[in-house]
């Protein structure tokens, strides 16, 4: 009796400790990331302190850090990033909401779809940004100019999701809407939109992937201020520093970005 | 069959054309719905029982023939559906979905409130009122939609095999429920279902359908006294008999559609 309750134990005992075991191991993966990128600055400040990196091209992290520092403090920076952040907002809304409308329209009615889709597809492979010589000449070397591009490039995923979202609804929800006599109003914003709403933002989450790779192209051609003319005027007065500034403001804005949204997908879609 | 025809259907054809050519999917069905009696459509797969539903549904149009859905107040719908296993709406809330039929209807929110309480009440959903489908059960999802239906006040009730995808403790649980709803109720329900068993629990008549194409081929009467239960007609000898006459009639179509 005695000899198999310790037998218990001792077998409770192994099995804590593999626990404790498998937890510490979870911890390490945990570190393992969080250590990954800090090694890398590490690697990159040391490499170029000594000299193994060309410091006129791989200046040291420290180095970066000083100059965005004197950036914030000069105000530099703010005029750069406020400048962007209003064209890629403008842009962006100006992309969305007409991709939105047209993407429903598309999903809805199927002649406006089989009118609408050959012109859509036509124009999406070619890249707004081979347009933007054509869009300064027409819209300008200001603000304009750069809202129309981003535009551009947002509308084409946000229509083409948007569409899909509509035409993927699962018909036994078109079914239940017109058993229970649905209004057209009804249907459009009880079943379409919340049912288009998954795919619909999943495109324009890529949208604004799209948005913050063109602000930077467009900000090279044709500007006077925003963070895509801070990195191109940086490393033409080889400035590199700088330029690497500007690299990450567009980093941090992206990751920004697809926090935010991934927010309001959570909070437009409850159910999911 | 006493009382007044609640549905009746004449001389209804359906066909469906499709690249190879045209199915008939149903020919001829002739039959009369009393009110308040519960119908059953008992056949194999691909007899066309779910077509014959969705036309008096008004989701398919017949291609000949016509039906009458019988009505004494016009300000009800015509038929609600309790549709298979996925007719819940995902994106509103158990709550939103028994109310839906009546939201659509532009009725006063505060008899749209009463008429949700009472059959959330009835269906033992007011705990899960709040919750989003992808949260219940299977069970769970299909209380919802006999609320959504019954809610919905209709003249009379169409089931595509409500219970199909359940467990069968959750089916006989489901099906009592049904029964308890149904009796307050007096509502006219046809009802499709592949489960013998369950016909003969909640039919006061069964009708057995053959395939290829599509057609009525006997009627049976279940006279079993209300409220039944499982265990009853288990027991019952009378049901035995009526059971195997059911599961020869549907062997013979599942050979015939072999051949």
């Amino acid at each position: 009796m005695e000899t198999q309750e310790l037998a218990r134990n001792k077998s409770f005992e192994v099995e804590q400790r593999e626990w404790k075991l498998r937890q510490r191991k979870e911890r390490g993966k945990q570190l393992l990331t969080i250590v990954s990128p800090l090694f890398l600055l590490v690697l990159w400040e040391v490499m170029s302190r000594t000299g193994i990196l060309d410091i006129r091209f791989f200046p040291p992290p420290s180095k970066i850090v000083q100059t965005f520092y004197d950036m914030i403090v000069s105000g530099v920076m703010a005029k750069h990033v406020g400048v962007s952040l209003y064209r890629i907002f403008i842009g962006f809304l100006a992309g969305v909401i007409p991709g939105i409308i047209v993407g429903l329209l598309m999903g809805l009615y199927s002649p406006i779809r089989h009118f609408v889709q050959p012109i859509v597809m036509a124009l999406m492979p070619i890249p707004t940004l081979a347009l933007l010589p054509i869009i300064i000449i027409l819209f300008g070397i200001g603000d304009l100019s750069k809202v129309v591009t981003i535009a551009g490039s947002v509308f084409f995923p946000v229509v083409i999701n948007t569409a899909a979202g509509v035409l993927n609804i699962d018909k036994i929800y078109l079914d239940v809407a017109s058993n229970y006599q649905t209004s057209r109003w009804n249907f459009f914003f009880k079943i379409a939109l919340p049912g288009a709403l998954p795919v619909m933002l999943e495109g324009i989450q890529m949208g604004q992937a799209i948005a913050l790779l063109t602000i930077v192209a467009a900000e090279m051609m044709g500007a006077t201020s925003g963070i895509g003319y801070l990195i191109w005027t940086s490393y033409k007065a080889f400035l590199l520093p700088e330029m690497y500034v500007g690299l990450i403001l567009i980093s941090f804005f992206g990751y920004l970005f697809s926090l935010i949204l991934r927010a309001l997908q959570n909070k437009l879609l409850p159910w999911r | 069959m006493e009382g007044k025809p609640k549905i009746t259907v004449d001389g209804l054809m359906k066909a469906f054309y499709k690249k190879q050519g045209s199915v008939i999917a149903l020919e001829d069905i002739s039959l009369t719905v009393a009110e308040g009696e519960f119908v059953c459509l008992v056949g194999p797969s691909g007899c066309g029982k779910t077509t014959l539903l969705r036309i008096l549904a008004g989701l398919e149009q017949p291609s000949v023939g016509s039906f009458t859905i019988a009505t004494e107040t016009n300000n009800r719908p015509l038929q609600s559906m309790v549709f298979q296993e996925r007719g819940v709406i995902p994106w509103l809330t158990v709550r939103e979905n028994v109310a839906f039929g009546l939201k659509m209807r532009n009725l006063p929110t505060a008899f749209i409130n009463e008429r949700t309480d009472f059959y959330l009440k009835k269906t033992g959903l007011e705990r899960f009122a709040s919750l989003y489908p992808k949260e219940l059960s299977g069970g769970m999802k299909q209380r919802v939609s006999i609320a959504r239906a019954f809610a919905n006040d209709p003249e009379i009730l169409l089931m595509d095999e409500p219970f199909g995808a359940l467990d069968e403790q959750n089916r006989f649980i489901l099906q009592e429920e049904l029964l308890s709803i149904w009796a307050e109720t007096k509502k006219t329900v046809l009802f499709i279902t592949h489960s013998i068993d369950e016909a003969l629990l909640l039919s006061d008549r069964i009708l057995l359908m053959g395939a290829q194409p599509g057609k009525i081929i006997e009627e049976i009467v279940i006279d079993m006294p209300r409220p039944r239960k499982m265990e009853d007609v288990r027991k019952d000898p009378e049901m035995a008999t009526k059971f195997i006459e059911i599961w020869r009639h549907l062997q013979e179509e599942v050979l015939k559609s072999r051949e």
